[in-house]
């Protein structure tokens, strides 16, 4: 470590500082894994016993299942269409160059920083408007609009690596442009896509002010679970809660897992040259 | 010459304001290896990415064969172009970078593969073929990327500074198996370099460029030896020039006054009285001596610096009026000199070994040129 970069505190006073922020980050969740399978209906500390009962609850409540079935539906679909238009968006930035691209650019990746609630009320007067508010298709509609700019990002960064050259060898080897795309582009920015898709499946798979608003009757998992918290602390709550976080934390990791393993590969920009 | 192979007619090329080929002509045979050669920015790649239609220009044409073909969008063009940066496809392996171009015109894989498997062969390369692309040597990847090109059996081949990533010893044996390689297949090659050493040992005809504009072509042995500009001149390297004003015929010879004293032209120098005009005079003509009276055209200057290059010496001179002079001696004739730097000596020249350079002969200023 350079000098300049050296801490006069100890490093059991960063780690331990590290450990805190972690709990404080991590408490929360893991208490809602081990109140999950309490056999109590309130929860507390000095739990009775073990129980899956509240997993057979949830499992076999028709109402969560439909939910859960709303979630994956709206969560595949934002995934696939956000996914598409994110590589769309990020290619034609890297490949072509034209007049207000860095305005383009800001705006493509602008939505995640609207307020989700003037976004979600927006939407909702729009989709009125047009007559396709409470429905999923809705729903996928909005979520693409805030997923979409995470795909577009993760996108970029692959991009960036790809030498910009051999598209255009590609095509000057008889490669027409879709072509040289798909042979050329594509493998190389495939882990990205994965990525992307893994990445804006749990952006639309956690997402509650947009779902509330536009879904209507359509429930999502995570407006199912403030409904039912509404009414009652009910321990199911802990399950979807358990079963959600697992969901997300995979999908994250793997794309994780994805995106760090290429960063050492073979296609990088530098040995190209 | 209107049975060109290659023609490229009127060619012009600007960025906005910027000027990056004003004009550019050049009618090229079957089988000649040409180099185009300049500063950086001199246009040289500029005219080189047109040609493979990765530019489209302004104005001009290009004829490949008979055809036209500046219309056409790069993958139809089969002008195959070998990359500065080599360009290799980086997720496939030998055998798939040499047979993309062959599957991209639908060749059938049996064919694919023999004809990739014939040109690893030929470049030798052939036990690296099922490696990655990425764990070659230097060398290695300049094959495939050769090969790459030549598999589609090119009419035209375009080299964009192949040399310029290899190490001088294995870019010296590169030069040597292209230029083989060109002479076997008789393909037209148009190589693009800014290395003298590169244009002049493999090129039949090289292209001088600058800011733009074509200043001079011929072959190497006409640029190195009748440089037609002072650029050129100046490019080329070890040439004096000396600038003066052509003086009376006396007894039949032509002088020219320069600010350090009369020198006698050469024969022939169909010059009016007052034309101002460039003399220059190669380094290797030009002898170096202590006493003055050794020769006809002797002016006399200061001995700034030695240059070692081998087995010459390069004397650089500077004359009273500031001028400098460039000799190139054998290392037994300094030994024999017996100068010290800041001397006095005398450079002596035969007239006949100096000429004037073609743009000051002309009464324009332009030394814009177009290809014969």
């Amino acid at each position: 470590m350079p000098p300049h970069l050296k801490h006069s505190l100890p490093k059991a006073f960063w780690i331990a500082g590290l450990a805190v922020v972690f709990l404080l980050l991590y408490a929360p969740i893991l208490s809602a894994v081990l109140f999950s399978f309490s056999a109590d209906r309130f929860p507390s500390l000095n739990m009775s016993g073990f129980s899956t009962e509240w997993y057979t609850q949830v499992l076999t409540d028709r109402a969560m299942l439909e939910a859960l079935w709303n979630s994956l539906t709206v969560a595949g679909l934002t995934a696939l269409i956000a996914t598409a238009l994110g590589f769309a968006a990020a290619y034609a930035d890297y490949r072509f160059r034209f007049f207000g691209q860095k305005a383009v650019l800001a705006l493509a990746l602008l939505p995640p920083t609207v307020p989700l609630v003037i976004l979600g009320l927006a939407m909702l007067a729009f989709f009125s408007r047009i007559g396709i508010a409470g429905t999923l298709m809705a729903v996928v509609a909005a979520h693409v609009v805030i997923a979409a700019p995470f795909a577009m990002a993760i996108c970029r960064l692959r991009l960036a690596q790809l030498d910009e050259t051999l598209e255009i060898a590609a095509q000057n080897l008889g490669a027409q442009p879709y072509s040289a795309l798909i042979r050329i582009v594509l493998p190389h920015t495939l882990p990205a896509i994965l990525a992307a898709f893994l990445i804006t499946f749990a952006v639309s798979f956690d997402e509650y002010v947009i779902s509330w608003f536009t879904g209507g009757l359509n429930q999502t998992i995570p407006v199912a679970v403030l409904n039912t918290l509404q009414g009652q602390v009910d321990p199911t709550i802990h399950v979807i809660g358990t079963m959600s976080f697992s969901v997300t934390l995979t999908l994250v990791l793997i794309a994780l897992a994805v995106v760090l393993s290429q960063s050492g590969g073979a296609m990088s920009k530098e040995e190209t040259q | 010459m209107t049975n060109a192979h290659l023609k490229l007619d009127g060619l012009a090329k600007s960025y906005g304001r910027f000027v990056a080929v004003e004009e550019f002509s050049l009618d090229i045979s079957e089988g000649e290896f040409i180099a185009i050669m300049g500063p950086s920015g001199c246009g040289k790649t500029t005219t080189l990415r047109m040609l493979a239609g990765l530019e489209t220009a302004n104005r001009g044409q290009i004829t490949l064969a008979g055809t036209r073909i500046d219309q056409l969008p790069v993958w139809e063009r089969e002008t195959p172009l070998v990359w500065q940066s080599l360009a290799l496809f980086p997720f496939m392996t030998v055998r798939e970078n040499v047979e993309f171009g062959l599957k991209m015109r639908g060749v059938s894989r049996a064919e694919r593969r023999r004809r990739a498997d014939d040109w690893l062969e030929r470049l030798g390369i052939s036990s690296y073929a099922d490696r990655n692309v990425a764990r070659l040597s230097g060398g290695q990847r300049q094959r495939v990327a050769l090969a790459r090109s030549l598999v589609l059996e090119p009419k035209v081949l375009l080299l964009d500074e192949p040399l310029s990533a290899l190490d001088a010893h294995m870019a010296i044996k590169m030069q040597g198996e292209l230029k083989k390689l060109q002479r076997e297949l008789g393909i037209t090659f148009v190589y693009v370099t800014h290395s003298h050493s590169e244009a002049f040992s493999l090129a039949d005809r090289v292209v001088i460029m600058n800011a733009g504009r074509v200043e001079q072509i011929g072959s190497p042995q006409d640029i190195f030896l009748r440089p037609r500009s002072k650029f050129v001149a100046q490019f080329v390297g070890g040439i004096s020039l000396l600038e003066g004003r052509v003086s009376d015929k006396e007894d039949g010879k032509r002088f020219l006054d320069t600010p350090d004293g009369k020198v006698r032209l050469a024969h022939g120098a169909g010059l009016a009285k007052g034309a101002t005009a460039d003399l220059a005079v190669r380094a290797d003509r030009i002898s170096v001596t202590v006493e003055p009276g050794w020769g006809e055209n002797e002016i006399a200057c200061t001995l700034i610096s030695e240059e070692f290059a081998g087995a010459v010496v390069n004397l650089h001179l500077e004359t009273a009026s500031g001028h400098s002079l460039v000799a190139q001696l054998q290392q037994r004739d300094l030994e024999q000199l017996d100068a010290s730097i800041g001397a006095r000596v005398y450079a002596s020249w035969h007239p006949d070994d100096g000429f004037l350079l073609e743009s000051t002969r002309q009464s324009g200023s332009s030394p814009r040129v177009r290809a014969a």
